[in-house]
């Protein structure tokens, strides 16, 4: 068991049966589907609320999304302690700020990934809001209830995706 | 039964348990993901390349195991389903801005707090772009509420009720096709 969880990586269809499973709890214990933007929204709502109450209480947005900490903030905290806990128990923690396929193609300055990071960032922030879901709450928990939006979203995910990552680092299939 | 569902209720609707079901949830989802390998950069911009099939592995797997799961505990009155009605306008256009995004950052949402806690600061920075991008959005959403997003609302919230056959066969068939793509991803060699 322990070996089990040291492991470096586990088969893709062994994760993505554990996340379905997970979805089932998620949806029976907390009558929620498993999505991981809105916990964005809420924290630019904090930070929004902390410069003018005031001004945050009268923005459409958070009357809709409340910028409180609950379920789905802390499930983003406990993605980045899961993930801590799976690559401290393998050995494969690496601090980085530069990931090699990046760097293979555009070199090594920390600053420069570090500025396509946040530019990169927004445009997904907005897009999320936007679609109203992101690859987990459209792309898995939507998809699986068969929802029309979110097959539509995750096709236009895919779409959008493959044609930038295409015209940024060229496309392997031409 | 009863009896049971009320204690369900209960649990539901207890915000102090509910937090703590949120970090549990994470944890297991964060946990996954890194095994998973799809908190990696290079896996993620690998399945944009078209050259790793990882990450459409993992999430069709979940929503192969995922839909099973749901549709049966919602015909046993155990779940209620919860999907919004997309737009052209919403989805269309926000789908393709994401995926812009998605290929720039080269992490998602939820796979980029995965891939701080694997130790990937550049994700450190997205986190806090994805962030700004949302707050921006808040303050367009008044805006973009009265003209583009309303814009060519779909005929249906899911794909049972457009095409209007029963659920349960829709679910079969999506399954045997998930089942099926997955196959022939291993047959090509991916």
């Amino acid at each position: 068991m322990t070996e089990w969880f040291m492991m470096a990586s586990w088969s893709p269809y062994i994760v993505g049966a554990g996340i379905g499973i997970l979805i089932w709890l998620a949806f029976l214990l907390s009558d929620r589907p498993l999505g991981c933007s809105t916990a964005y929204a809420k924290t630019a709502g904090m930070v929004e609320s902390a410069i003018s109450r005031k001004k945050s209480e009268m923005m459409p947005y958070y009357q809709k999304f409340t910028p409180t900490i609950d379920w789905q903030w802390m499930l983003i905290i406990g993605v980045l302690i899961g993930a801590f806990l799976s690559a401290y128990l393998s050995g494969t923690f690496t601090l980085l700020i530069v990931p090699p396929v990046f760097a293979a193609e555009f070199g090594t300055d920390p600053i420069f990934r570090s500025i396509v990071a946040l530019l990169g960032g927004m445009v997904m922030g907005i897009g999320a809001r936007w679609a109203g879901g992101c690859t987990s709450g459209h792309g898995i928990s939507g998809t699986l209830q068969l929802s029309l939006a979110s097959w539509v979203a995750s096709i236009c995910f895919f779409a959008g995706g493959i044609l930038t990552a295409g015209l940024i680092f060229g496309f392997s299939f031409i | 039964m009863r009896g049971g569902l009320m204690v369900l209720e209960q649990i539901r609707t207890d915000n102090r348990v509910q937090i703590v079901f949120g970090l549990l949830t994470g944890i297991v989802f964060g946990f996954l993901l890194q095994k998973g390998g799809v908190t990696d950069y290079g896996v993620i911009i690998g399945q944009l390349l078209l050259t790793d099939f990882t990450v459409v592995k993992v999430m069709l797997s979940a929503v192969l195991i995922g839909m099973i799961g749901i549709y049966s505990m919602k015909s046993a009155g155990l779940v209620r389903l919860h999907c919004r009605v997309g737009s052209v306008g919403a989805t269309v256009i926000g789908g393709l801005i994401f995926g812009a995004g998605f290929a720039i950052l080269g992490y998602c949402p939820g796979t980029a707090a995965g891939a701080v806690g694997s130790g990937a600061l550049d994700a450190a920075i997205g986190m806090v772009g994805i962030a700004l991008g949302a707050g921006i959005f808040a303050r367009l959403y008044p805006r973009l509420n009265r003209s583009v997003l309303n814009y060519g609302t779909f005929p249906a919230d899911t794909i049972p009720e457009l095409v209007g056959i029963r659920e349960g066969i829709i679910v079969i068939v999506v399954a045997i096709l998930i089942a099926g793509f997955l196959y022939m991803l291993t047959v090509l060699g991916f």
